[in-house]
Parts: structure tokens; C-alpha cells; sequence
């Protein structure tokens, strides 16, 4: 006998299936450390959000680019035998394009989901405090790196194709590479530090906008005083004082960069030691911070 | 499900639980109690999210302090506040939410399309939350509880902000959990008739200590009783006053139902059912005596009723008719 449900129904029924049990994988802490971080990175260039949210950090990537690929323009016209900037120059002359980015994205990545209250749907989950911390600062590191290398490469391109030596070029690459890396770190720490004490959007926008320029407008001032009064050997300890020109003692010390401080007056080997040991003790400290901040946040 | 021995939370002013030893078995679970009674800190700690000050719980049989994470895993947690950024829509936000529960991309897109309809949002969710209702705005809330298909899910004050026609929606919603989808669901507040009609079992807290722990059928069954309200005639002038001596000649109890401040309250009468002939009798009891009968109703005894004598065993007026020897 035929069943009844070969009477089969009209195809324009919706059938409602019920509920289905969920039996396929669940992957750990890991997979969902990286989808966090993708997610995160992602959303720091506007990437799975609103056509709106693209259009500043694409301008300031933009911004960013341009002024290498004019540098290569010019040195390919020119038929100059070096770029007319060097790579571990390149990040310090746009350094108000890299704060306007950091002030934009880390307070996006991080105060939104404290000012929604959105930090208890992580925390009910299987992924604990350090998950979270991890993939929110390795992506806003990330987003930082990409726009601080993304030049840097034109930059090298440009360089092979107008015919510069190529081991020096890959040499000053990589001594670039390694400062914007640093550079990276040590803003991601900061803006993220500063973002995640403030639900509110504005204020973290402002006041890691306040932090970079106050800092380096002061410590700039000062040592330009102390260049006045001739107190030179002060000048390289002032340097300790603000997150750019601690990469800038950084890279001077050990990346064969010309110091921007007054005078061309940074810090030698010794000193330098002291500002890696600084920015890297900023870095661990922003974590750590971050680490705090989150221990009540998931309640 | 979930077994809870003499734990105790304390925070440097206040002590949020007390020593609370409770067994929670499958089911739909109401956890009861006044606001600050202990209920969002019991569900932190069920977590793993909050270490306990002493005591020990078990969420399916993982222990809270030292396998957090394996509990999270299998359960899911709908909070109390909103917690939705408003700029997303339902689909991005669940399915966001369902990887950060460690389901693959593609598993996580096709559960958040299921669970998003199971829970009743359809064209609605690829819009941005923002302009979401209360309503919908819970259903998207429930929805990331219940993504990654959990065995068991906390509903913290689901039915807040509601309207009537949301808060029966929603008790509907979370009564299917249970029976439709295989869930087991503990779900906090702080009215009771809700739970009522919802769950199996009820906890109620007060203080952070545990005041009751029983089946809902135990608070309600048992206490099965008649309101019987009749008009006055010209031969007996005040009815109820009659209807109250006649049936207690006929050997019923019979008890004003003392329900001050109801219109008409002092015209009801509760009387005590002692089977189907209770019925006949009350009705032959109005036609003998030539009243009118307003209404005749059977009444429950509502859970709240069973909290006010447990709560204030010698408050006399909570106890009403039905246990007259503990007055």
C-alpha cells in the first residue's frame, strides 16, 4: 500500500523541519582566539561593517601610501641613487596619520563592546579574559603594522625598480620593518589601554589623541629648551618620555636611523638599551593593564 | 543537571549567597527572588565566571571552579541587561557570537539562520538592531544563548521590559525550549505567577539563602478550592451570608476569601473542594435558597500565596483558608 505521503503536498509549502540538534564540531580556544582577531583586524579597516565605517581608516591608509608612492615616482624621474626618505623615516614624518588611525580603530575595537555591555556574550563563552585580550591587541597591532609596512613596500618596489642596490635596499627594509613592528606593539598597547578605561567612544578618541601629540609636544619642546642651553646630554634621556620618540631612541641605537631629536642628539648603544627595555617594559605593561581591566569586566 | 552544595559568595559588605545547597533537575527551572536576592550572582558562579567564596557546585556534572570552560562550552547565557551594539544586525552579531562558541563559519551561519527563526525573527534580522523593540531585541538575546546548541541555558530576567502580550510570548518561547528543542533552562525572576505557568521546578532565594525548592505541581495541586459569589434576594438579603451557613450545614469548608481591596471581594466565598460532589452540592445549596449565581470558579492556589506563608509563617492574613490549624 501506498503511503499517504505519496499524496506528495503542494510545492509551495514551507515546511517547518523543527529543531535540529547541533552534532558537528566544536572547536577550542584557539580556533576562536583567531576568528576574534580576524573579525577584529577586519573591522579596524572597516571590513564586515558599515559602508561608513570604511571610509577613515581607508582615507588614512591611503594617506599613508600616497606620499611613498610619490617618493618612488620621483626617484624613478630623477634617476636618484637612494629614495629621498628612509625606511625607518618613513613612519615618524606621518606620525599624525598613524595617531588619527589609532585614536579611530582602538577605541572601535574595544569600547564598543564595554559601552553595549557586549563583554559578558564573550565571557559566557568559552574563551577566558586572555583569549580576548590577545585577539583584541594582536589585531590592533596587526591593523598598525599593515599600515605602517604597506608604505615601507612601495617604498622597496620602487627602490628595485629604479635600479638602488638591492642589499642595502632589503637590509634598510628590514630595519624599517622591525621598527614599525615595534612602533605597532607599543600604539596598539597604549591606544588600547587608554580606549578600554572609557565606555564612551569620544573620549578615548580624544584622549589617546591627547596622550601622543601632549607627549610629544612636550618632550620635543623641552629638548629643543635643552638644546638652547646647551645641556646636550639631557636631550637623549628626554626622549624616554613619549611613545614616538621612544622608537625613535629605538631606532636610532640600533637601526642605523638618523635621530630626529634637536641636534640630531640620540641616544647612543647604552641609552639605547635602556629605551628598548622601555618599550618593550610599555608593551608587557599594556597587557598586563588590559589583563586588569578585564578581570571584573566579565561579570 | 545542577547540583549546588553549600556555597556561599561574600563580598567584602555583603553576603550575596549563603550557604545555599540546592539539586536543579532537567527541565524549565525558575530561580525566584527579589532583586539583590542572590539570583545573578548563583548564574555568575554556575558559570565558572566567579570562583565561590566556599561550597561547590556542579553544572552537568563539570565543576564550576576548575572546568569553567567545558561548562560554557554546553551551556548558554542570556543576560539581563542589554548587551546588543546597535549597529550590527542579528545575523552578523549570532553569528559572530556562534564562532566565538567554537562552531566552524559555515556551521555557524546555517545555526543562526535556524535559531534566529526558531526564536521568531525573520526579514527583521538583517537589519541593525538598533531599531529593534524590547521584544525583539530579547529574541535576539535568547537567540545567542541558544546558537551553539547548548544542554542547558540561564535566562536572566528574560520577560523585563515586556509588555503582556511579549512576557506571554516569551514564556511560550522559553516553555518550547524545553519541550521542542531538548534544553534544559533555568530562568530567573522576580514574579512568580510567570513561573507558573512555565516551569517544572521553582528555587526561590531570598537573602542568598534557599528558601524552597519543590516541583511546581507540589506548590499548586492539593489546594484545589471553589470561589462562589451570589447575588442578595428579598427573602435572604445578604446571600452570602446564607450560601456561607447553609453549605457549612451541608459539612463543606467554607471561608470568606479575604481578598481586601478587590471589588466584590467580600462576596466570594472559597469553598473547600472535597471532590465532584462539591459542585452538585454548592449548586443545589444557591437553587434551594433562590440566589442568583454570579460566578462559580475553581481556583488554584497561586505560588505566591505558598511563598507569603512560607516566607512570614505568622503573618495571619498570607495564610488564608488554606491551612486554618496553623492559625
Amino acid at each position: 500500500m501506498p503511503p499517504e505521503s505519496s499524496l506528495a503536498p503542494a510545492q509551495d509549502v514551507i515546511h517547518n523541519i523543527g529543531y535540529r540538534n547541533y552534532t558537528g564540531a566544536r572547536l577550542g580556544r584557539r580556533y576562536i582566539r583567531r576568528s576574534l582577531y580576524v573579525q577584529s583586524l577586519r573591522g579596524a579597516y572597516g571590513l564586515g561593517r558599515s559602508a561608513k565605517s570604511k571610509v577613515l581608516p581607508m582615507i588614512l591608509f591611503a594617506a599613508m601610501c600616497l606620499p611613498a608612492a610619490i617618493i618612488v615616482a620621483v626617484t624613478v624621474a630623477t634617476k636618484a641613487n637612494k629614495l629621498l626618505v628612509a625606511y625607518t623615516a618613513y613612519a615618524p614624518y606621518l606620525q599624525a596619520v598613524i595617531g588619527l588611525f589609532l585614536a579611530a580603530q582602538a577605541p572601535q575595537s574595544v569600547s564598543r563592546d564595554l559601552r553595549f555591555k557586549t563583554v559578558p556574550l564573550y565571557f559566557s563563552r568559552p574563551m577566558e579574559r586572555f583569549d580576548y585580550v590577545v585577539a583584541k591587541f594582536a589585531a590592533l597591532a596587526s591593523a598598525l603594522f599593515i599600515l605602517t609596512a604597506a608604505p615601507l613596500l612601495i617604498l622597496y618596489l620602487g627602490a628595485l625598480l629604479a635600479k638602488l642596490g638591492f642589499a642595502g635596499q632589503t637590509k634598510g627594509l628590514a630595519e624599517g620593518l622591525v621598527s614599525v613592528a615595534l612602533l605597532s606593539l607599543l600604539f596598539a598597547g597604549i591606544g588600547l589601554v587608554i580606549a578600554a578605561l572609557t565606555p564612551r567612544r569620544g573620549f578615548g578618541v580624544a584622549a589617546i589623541i591627547a596622550v601622543l601629540t601632549i607627549s610629544y609636544g612636550a618632550v620635543s619642546t623641552i629638548q629643543a629648551i635643552a638644546l638652547a642651553r646647551d645641556t646636550t646630554d639631557v636631550i637623549g634621556w628626554l626622549g624616554l618620555f613619549s611613545p614616538l620618540t621612544l622608537i625613535d631612541g629605538v631606532q636610532t641605537a640600533f637601526l642605523q636611523a638618523t635621530s630626529d631629536f634637536p641636534g640630531g642628539h640620540g641616544p647612543g648603544t647604552g641609552a639605547g638599551v635602556v629605551y628598548l627595555l622601555v618599550v618593550l617594559g610599555l608593551i608587557a605593561g599594556s597587557y598586563a593593564l588590559l589583563m586588569r581591566r578585564y578581570r571584573k569586566a566579565g561579570l | 543537571m545542577i547540583a549546588i552544595d553549600g556555597l556561599s559568595k561574600r563580598f567584602p559588605k555583603v553576603t550575596a549567597l549563603d550557604r545555599l545547597t540546592v539539586d536543579i533537575t532537567p527541565g524549565v527551572t525558575g530561580l525566584v527572588g527579589a532583586n539583590g536576592a542572590g539570583k545573578s550572582t548563583l548564574i555568575k558562579i554556575l558559570l565558572g565566571l566567579s570562583p565561590a567564596t566556599e561550597g561547590s557546585a556542579r553544572v552537568l556534572g563539570l565543576d564550576v571552579a576548575t572546568q569553567g570552560a567545558a561548562i560554557r562550552e554546553r551551556v548558554g547565557y542570556m543576560p539581563e541587561h542589554d548587551c546588543l551594539p546597535p549597529d550590527v544586525s542579528a545575523t552578523e552579531l549570532v553569528v559572530h557570537l556562534a564562532r566565538m562558541s567554537g562552531l566552524p563559519p559555515a556551521a555557524a551561519r546555517e545555526r543562526t539562520a535556524d535559531t534566529l527563526r526558531h526564536v521568531g525573527l525573520y526579514e527583521e534580522r538583517y537589519r541593525p538592531v538598533g531599531g529593534y523593540s524590547t521584544g525583539m531585541k530579547q529574541r535576539v538575546k535568547l537567540a545567542q544563548a541558544l546558537v551553539h546548541d547548548p544542554q542547558l541555558v540561564f535566562l536572566d530576567e528574560p520577560t523585563n521590559g515586556l509588555d503582556p502580550v511579549g512576557r506571554d510570548e516569551m514564556l511560550a518561547l522559553i516553555r518550547r525550549i524545553h519541550t521542542d528543542f531538548g534544553i534544559s533552562v533555568l530562568v530567573t525572576s522576580h514574579l512568580l505567577g510567570e513561573l507558573e505557568r512555565t516551569c517544572d521546578q521553582v528555587v526561590v532565594i531570598d537573602g542568598g539563602k534557599l528558601l524552597r525548592s519543590s516541583a511546581t505541581s507540589d506548590f499548586t495541586q492539593a489546594t484545589g478550592s471553589l470561589a462562589v459569589e451570589v447575588t442578595d434576594s428579598d427573602t435572604h438579603p445578604d446571600g452570602t451570608a446564607a450560601l456561607h451557613s447553609a453549605l457549612t450545614a451541608a459539612g463543606l469548608m467554607v471561608q470568606p476569601s479575604g481578598e481586601h481591596g478587590a471589588p466584590g471581594s467580600g462576596r466570594v466565598l472559597l469553598v473547600g473542594l472535597a471532590g465532584e460532589e462539591t459542585y452538585d452540592m454548592v449548586r443545589d445549596a444557591v437553587a434551594t435558597l433562590g440566589l442568583g449565581l454570579v460566578r462559580m470558579e475553581q481556583r488554584r492556589h497561586r505560588i505566591a500565596e505558598v511563598f507569603q506563608t512560607t516566607a512570614v509563617p505568622t503573618a495571619g492574613p498570607a495564610q488564608k483558608w488554606d491551612s486554618p490549624d496553623a492559625a
